[in-house]
């Protein structure tokens, strides 16, 4: 088990025919990720050459679902159209088949027009968002696994830790520092830094709780918004496994957005000060330092028994 | 982005929104001759800068530094006033509770007609995250500082949400202008005013609408008087408008550069340099750069995928802040690989002959590749193998904190 996405999971591309769309379908496939195909409008009927092996490419979501049975979708859409492929992919395997994970990896959709997309999904209550602006959703299987996204997969390996992140290189750091202390991962997830996203951390958490791999979870949050607050004050009611903490934007000034479009502490909240000490109150066991997440989940898995 | 509030009630008046008559001016004979074209008695001279606070705010000789003028917005009763207003505001300094201690200079005036007023109220309309979903904001507590109003006194702010496909609803237009105390003529106008700001919210796309104070005035009229109004970036591509909209001395000019380098770059006081790629590793970055005792000079993501020539480009804008006397390099290659980064940092330092100590911590990609590279070089190159090494070697090295 792990969450949402399986190992073996059946993926699509959106935007495969695209630059961005291409390279990173190549790399999912040389990890091993089972890619059926992809969807380009007005390029149905065409193949795209991966690893050496073709791949089918479909006019429309609805098709390509309908042909693959696919269970997930990565787009690598521009941001004008992202948030139409978005909808078209909900629609899609709503219709086909009640249920389906969208990833979405575009940067830069207007906000206005993810209000929508995000209000779309909602009402499709199979079909799952995540991202965007965000490098996917991982998990690692015992050789391959189904890597959805941009991250490096070589760094992963299966085990039983959880991440989740709103930011991408920040998680692999969270990464390499579980498997400094010989941790795998059951699966890592990025919800992305834009102000308005699918998934956010509380459906992650309550994921990785009931997930029976997942026996301690690692949550980074950054500047900017409540989410994080909102998350810790869930996890002290709902979550039994253990959760090693880090917010990064310590020292960011207010009124700055920091790449991010939502890290940016506004009016006086969502700062890095805030969260640390929600986390902390919610019983969050807290790195100051991205480096020592490792030292700190060691010592949170000691603490419950489970090294 | 933000623009003018001049800019703001073009657009508001433009979409249908009551505002009171105003002449933009760069010249003291301008505000004169806006006076006179506005053939009202009272009017408002009003500092355009693109920080709040600036009634409260003052205004300073920006070669000397002597205080010129208490208030950067100002009622004048006569055309004399007009003229004693617009000289102390044009070409000075305005520093607000917003702009920090080196304030802005103000290029831009504002003449605004006056008006009788019966009420403040605040409106605004926002992107709220949390419910993903755009927010109104309203409260009959306007003039004031909003923040100060949701700390002492919450039950005063009157909040609601649209649902994005079925719009603004009359009913929580008309639930809103009651909460606010307004029935007959004004809620009437308060309701036909907010569909449109609505509206124009939504076409424009708006990050932020920001009235205070939206006022009532004797006649029940519902009016604007003031617009603080932000626009959401990543649509900037359907709005090819927003390029004459936009006040580039009001912005940084190196972030501005470094923008379009495909860099994202703020300029911090500290005293250490950083290159990082992704947002989140570039604030936890600067984070343990002070959790060791230094202070960062800068936030720069270099991206996800960027090239020799960007690691070049974002050296020699962090290298441009004089205070900068040392940097850090932190890379966790992903897509982008270590080798590539190592080449690029090598080349950058040769090119541009660093003199300041320099830490680099490669991971991730090709991370054996690129410290071999680095080790080759006969270069004044500090390797680190975390992120905590990294920050402590480049503070002992710039001989410790601020």
């Amino acid at each position: 088990m792990a969450i949402w996405i399986e190992e073996d999971a059946k993926v699509l591309v959106q935007g495969i025919t695209g630059k961005q769309g291409m390279f990173h379908a190549d790399k999912m496939v040389e990890y091993g990720t089972n890619i059926v195909g992809g969807c380009t409008p007005g390029k149905g009927g065409q193949t795209v050459e991966l690893q050496s092996r073709k791949f089918p490419v479909w006019n429309s979501m609805t098709e390509a679902i309908t042909a693959t049975d696919a269970d997930a979708t990565v787009i690598y859409v521009p941001p004008p159209f992202a948030a139409e492929a978005i909808m078209e992919a909900a629609d899609a395997f709503d219709s086909v088949k009640g249920e389906g994970v969208i990833v979405c990896i575009t940067e830069g959709i207007p906000t206005l027009d993810m209000v929508k997309a995000v209000a779309y999904v909602y009402n499709r209550p199979g079909v799952r968002l995540i991202g965007p602006n965000c490098p996917g959703i991982i998990t690692p299987g015992e050789s391959g696994g189904a890597k959805i996204g941009i991250m490096p997969g070589h760094i992963h390996a299966k085990g039983r830790i959880g991440i989740v992140s709103k930011s991408g290189t920040l998680t692999y750091e969270a990464v390499a520092q579980t498997m400094s202390i010989g941790e795998g991962q059951s699966t890592c997830i990025g919800i992305g830094g834009d102000p308005v996203n699918g998934t956010g951390f509380i459906e992650c958490l309550a994921a990785f709780e009931a997930d029976p791999q997942t026996a301690a979870i690692v949550m980074i949050g950054e500047i900017g918004g409540t989410a994080e607050e909102d998350a810790a004050a869930w996890a002290a009611e709902n979550v039994t496994k253990p959760i090693v903490g880090f917010v990064a934007g310590a020292t960011a000034p207010p009124g700055k957005r920091m790449g991010h479009a939502g890290a940016i502490i506004s009016g006086g909240k969502g700062t890095a000060e805030e969260k640390f000490a929600a986390f902390e109150a919610a019983g969050i066991a807290c790195a100051k330092d991205p480096s020592e997440l490792g030292s700190v989940l060691l010592e949170s898995l000691k603490k419950a028994g489970l090294r | 982005m933000n623009i003018h509030e001049y800019q703001g009630k073009q657009l508001l008046r433009a979409n249908g929104v009551p505002v009171l008559d105003g002449v933009h001016c760069t010249t003291v004979d301008e505000a004169l001759a806006a006076y006179d074209k506005l053939g009202s008695k009272v009017v408002a001279v009003k500092s355009q800068i693109h920080a709040g606070g600036r009634g409260k705010g003052n205004l300073y000789d920006p070669n000397n530094g002597d205080l010129v003028m208490e208030g950067g917005v100002k009622i004048a009763f006569n055309r004399s006033e007009v003229k004693d207003y617009a000289e102390g505001i044009l070409g000075n300094i305005l520093v607000t509770i917003q702009t920090g201690e080196s304030g802005k200079l103000v290029r831009n005036l504002y003449i605004e007609s006056g008006c009788d007023i019966a009420h403040e109220y605040y409106l605004a309309l926002l992107v709220d995250r949390e419910n993903k979903s755009v927010m109104i904001m309203a409260s009959t507590e306007g003039g004031m500082d909003i923040e100060d109003v949701a700390h002492n006194t919450p039950e005063l702010i009157h909040k609601i949400s649209i649902d994005p496909n079925a719009g603004l609803m009359g009913f929580q237009n008309r639930d809103l202008g009651l909460a606010l105390g307004l029935q007959g003529k004004a809620l009437k106008s308060f309701m036909k005013m907010l569909a449109k700001m609505y509206a124009m919210f939504v076409t424009n796309d708006c990050a932020m609408v920001e009235i205070n104070p939206l006022v009532k005035t004797a006649d029940d009229d519902i009016i604007a008087l003031d617009a603080k109004v932000s626009f959401d970036e990543n649509a900037e591509f359907r709005h090819r408008d927003w390029d004459e909209l936009r006040d580039l001395s009001e912005e940084e000019e190196v972030e501005i550069r470094a923008k379009e380098a495909g860099l994202s770059y703020v300029k911090l006081d500290g005293n250490i340099g950083c290159l990082v790629n992704g947002a989140g590793l570039a604030m936890a970055t600067m984070d343990v750069i002070k959790l060791y005792g230094g202070e960062p000079a800068n936030f720069l993501d270099v991206g996800g995928g960027a090239n020799e020539e960007q690691v070049k480009t974002a050296f020699s804008i962090i290298l441009e802040d004089p205070n900068v006397k040392g940097i850090l390099v932190n890379i966790f290659g992903g897509i982008m690989r270590c080798d590539i980064i190592a080449r690029g940092v090598i080349a950058a330092t040769e090119a541009l002959s660093l003199e300041v100590p320099l830490v680099v911590r490669l991971a991730g990609t090709n991370v054996d590749e690129g410290k071999a590279i680095l080790a080759e070089s006969t270069l004044n190159i500090h390797p680190a193998d975390d992120l905590a090494e990294g920050a402590q070697k480049i503070v002992e090295l710039i001989g410790g904190g601020v």
